[in-house]
């Protein structure tokens, strides 16, 4: 019976929009705030992140005479639907892991491809040469990337014994093992890029390319940017606590210790973004092919090994 | 009509995130790498010459202060030696000690300002906010002897207008080893890190003949293994009694010049404790009546590199033609030889490693926007007889 009352509720209220949104706006406060220290700047109020939002609702949006505007417009929000749909079924496993399915793990890698997709397209929309420039590179970015992080996921899944499910991927904290740990680091890297932080924000590189994918978007198209970024920052970590590192669990110690977790990984975020230069885009795609897959393929040996012979911290 | 370009291009400019002032660099693409380069500087010219030409000898250095926030001990103190070439007058020493010690100090915060700025070009704001922390002691010094962070005017014809107290000489020399100590370990942390290694090391290369056929100054020929300095090969003020090296790296990339750069100001440290150590009392001022018929020329090694005056007086109370050529002139144009070939995120990095500053390098240019051509010397001196003749013409 609750079905059709719960399925509005999880997308519109929790954990969909209206959650994602207000926690993914104090993570961009998080983000700003800790950075912030780490550059002996004093940062911004806590409510800054939400008035930048409101500010850009209420400024003009221009579009490029020679884009495509129907791609244009709705590029952002098939992103913001993406990452609203992302956080859903990530929040309801977390939350009531009886509702999910089997193989929803294979929906979420899906859906995380979203966000950059809708980038491309409304970049290469906005006939700008910046932003051509910018989508070449988050096109090359997004397959980079993408492989190492099936392949960390691959890791876990072999860990926990087969599963497919999140809710009982969560039940088991994989990154106590060796494989786990590197499949874990690399996925934060991955998902570091994912979010288009330093060092792999190429694509938007405001010293090169002026902001790159997000050059001609203004207003409330921009603030709708924004807000995917905002919900993206609460989505991809949590995607990350729930797969390595055990999830949210079912009590209220575990939800506190799931949030203490949470904030591990953002902070691990914030620290890598701001103790490192921006790579250049071939640097990248290297980086991830070659390092990041030898260490994957590695990792996929030994959590096979470790599965063969019974051996857990393999 | 849409006007179809055969070539993807990528506008630096006029207007651009990367640097702060108006310049334009047109990069003609294929893919990432860049293929062509086309520039354009003479956005904000302000005519700082014609103005010079107004103004008495001791208004002079307070306009050409002026010239670039950044350079305002340099640009003064070239013109001083051009003026003080003129009148054959030597200041006396502690003035020549002051000169060197506000130089130095001019030199200091201009590196730190870069390696911040390159940080940031290159996506490392923690740098650029640490840099610009690091610089902000030195700064303070400024202000304290002449008055202002920046735009100092502090030479004159025939001395300095603000001395350096000798009360003040310990809390100079405190603040400057503990500016060592953080730009050791900048240096250190250039030196080391793998990503900053993958990110500037033989990237945007000048190589030895190419910097001489363009002619580079400063840390930009430094960098490709020229060592000129203007302060050991032609010493002014009191650089000849001191003793420091000049920095040079043969590589000639843009890790390179922030090599040469950080380890400059380490050399400056080293310049600015001896001067204080032998700074010698006395007047810091003499009395200089009048400028005689004549010309004369000095130079100054700015932090970017030689910055040149040329100053021809009638024996009048102002000059009668005053030249300025500051280095970004001769470092802008070897982009040509190291940006082409490389990556757009290489070629951005390399446009800001020669430290460029348009306000100094500013030409005046006259674009008929009609015709879209820009006019040379010739077609302007032709264009100029041509409304003579059309002026006598309708006179007559």
């Amino acid at each position: 019976m609750g079905e059709v009352f719960w399925i509005p509720f999880w997308i519109l209220i929790f954990p969909g929009f209206v959650f994602t949104f207000a926690l993914g706006l104090v993570a961009t406060y998080l983000v700003r705030k800790v950075g912030a220290l780490v550059q002996y700047r004093v940062g911004p109020p806590v409510f800054q992140p939400f008035y930048d939002v409101m500010k850009l609702m209420g400024k003009e949006i221009l579009i490029p005479q020679e884009a495509n505007r129907a791609i244009f417009v709705t590029a952002p929000l098939v992103g913001l639907a993406g990452v609203l749909l992302l956080s859903t079924v990530l929040g309801v496993a977390a939350f009531w892991p009886q509702e999910t399915f089997v193989g929803d793990i294979i929906v979420v890698i899906y859906l995380m491809v979203l966000p950059s997709l809708a980038l491309i397209l409304g970049s290469s929309a906005s006939a700008s040469p910046h932003a051509a420039v910018g989508a070449a590179r988050e096109m090359k970015l997004v397959m980079s990337y993408e492989l190492p992080l099936v392949m960390a996921f691959i890791v876990v899944i072999i860990k926990s014994g087969g599963e497919l499910s999140l809710a009982g991927i969560s039940s088991h904290a994989s990154v106590g093992s060796i494989s786990g740990f590197i499949a874990f680091f690399m996925s934060l890297l991955c998902i570091q890029a994912k979010l288009g932080y330093v060092p792999f924000d190429m694509a938007e590189a405001e010293t090169e390319l002026g902001s790159g994918v997000l050059m001609e978007y203004s207003g409330a198209l921009l603030a709708v940017w924004k807000v995917m970024h905002a919900m993206m920052l609460v989505a991809l970590p949590m995607f990350l606590v729930m797969v390595f590192l055990g999830g949210f669990g079912s009590t209220l110690a575990g939800l506190v210790w799931g949030i203490g977790k949470y904030v591990i990984v953002v902070v691990l975020i914030i620290l890598i973004k701001n103790t490192n230069p921006r790579v250049r885009i071939d640097q990248a795609m290297k980086f991830f092919w070659v390092y990041c897959g030898i260490a994957l393929v590695i990792a996929v040996a030994l959590a096979t090994i470790g599965n063969i012979y019974d051996i857990a911290w393999l | 009509m849409k006007k179809i370009l055969n070539k993807p291009v990528l506008a630096v400019g006029p207007f651009h995130p990367l640097q702060e002032e108006a310049e334009f660099f047109q990069l003609t693409l294929d893919g990432e790498i860049v293929t062509d380069i086309d520039m354009r500087i003479s956005y904000n010219h302000r005519g700082i010459e014609a103005i010079s030409e107004t103004l008495q000898f001791d208004q002079v250095p307070f306009l050409v202060s002026r010239v670039c926030g950044i350079c305002s001990a340099s640009h003064p103190l070239a013109y001083v030696n051009a003026v003080e070439e003129i009148a054959g007058i030597t200041p006396p020493e502690r003035a020549q000690y002051v000169r060197v010690i506000i130089n130095e100090l001019e030199r200091i915060h201009s590196h730190m300002l870069w390696v911040g700025l390159a940080g940031h070009f290159i996506g490392y704001d923690t740098v650029f906010m640490w840099a610009w922390k690091y610089r902000e002691p030195v700064l303070d010094i400024l202000e304290e002897i002449t008055g202002n962070r920046n735009n100092y005017g502090n030479v004159k014809v025939g001395g300095c207008r603000e001395d350096v107290p000798n009360e003040m000489i310990p809390k100079i020399r405190q603040k400057l080893d503990e500016l060592e100590k953080k730009v050791e370990m900048l240096v250190k942390v250039v030196l080391d890190d793998p990503v900053i290694h993958a990110r500037l090391k033989g990237v945007g290369v000048l190589t030895k003949e190419a910097a001489r056929q363009y002619a580079v100054a400063g840390p930009t020929a430094r960098g490709s293994g020229i060592a000129i300095d203007v302060r050991r090969d032609d010493p002014y003020a009191a650089y000849s009694d001191l003793d420091w090296n000049v920095i040079t790296q043969p590589e000639g990339d843009v890790f390179a010049k922030a090599v040469v750069r950080l380890l400059e100001v380490l050399e400056s440290i080293k310049i600015i404790r001896q001067a204080v150590d032998k700074l010698p009392d006395g007047p810091i001022d003499m009395e200089v009546k009048e400028i005689p018929a004549g010309e004369g020329c000095g130079h100054a090694e700015a932090p970017r590199g030689e910055t040149f005056h040329y100053v021809r007086s009638d024996g009048g109370n102002r000059p009668v033609r005053h030249k300025i050529r500051a280095p970004s002139f001769v470092n802008v144009p070897s982009f040509r030889a190291s940006c082409i070939g490389q990556h757009i995120a290489d070629v951005t990095i390399t446009l800001a490693a020669v430290d460029p500053c348009y306000s100094c390098t500013e030409r005046l240019a006259v674009v008929d926007g009609h015709n879209n051509v820009i006019h040379d010397y010739e077609s302007l001196l032709k264009l100029s007889r041509e409304k003579t003749a059309r002026i006598k013409k309708e006179i007559l």
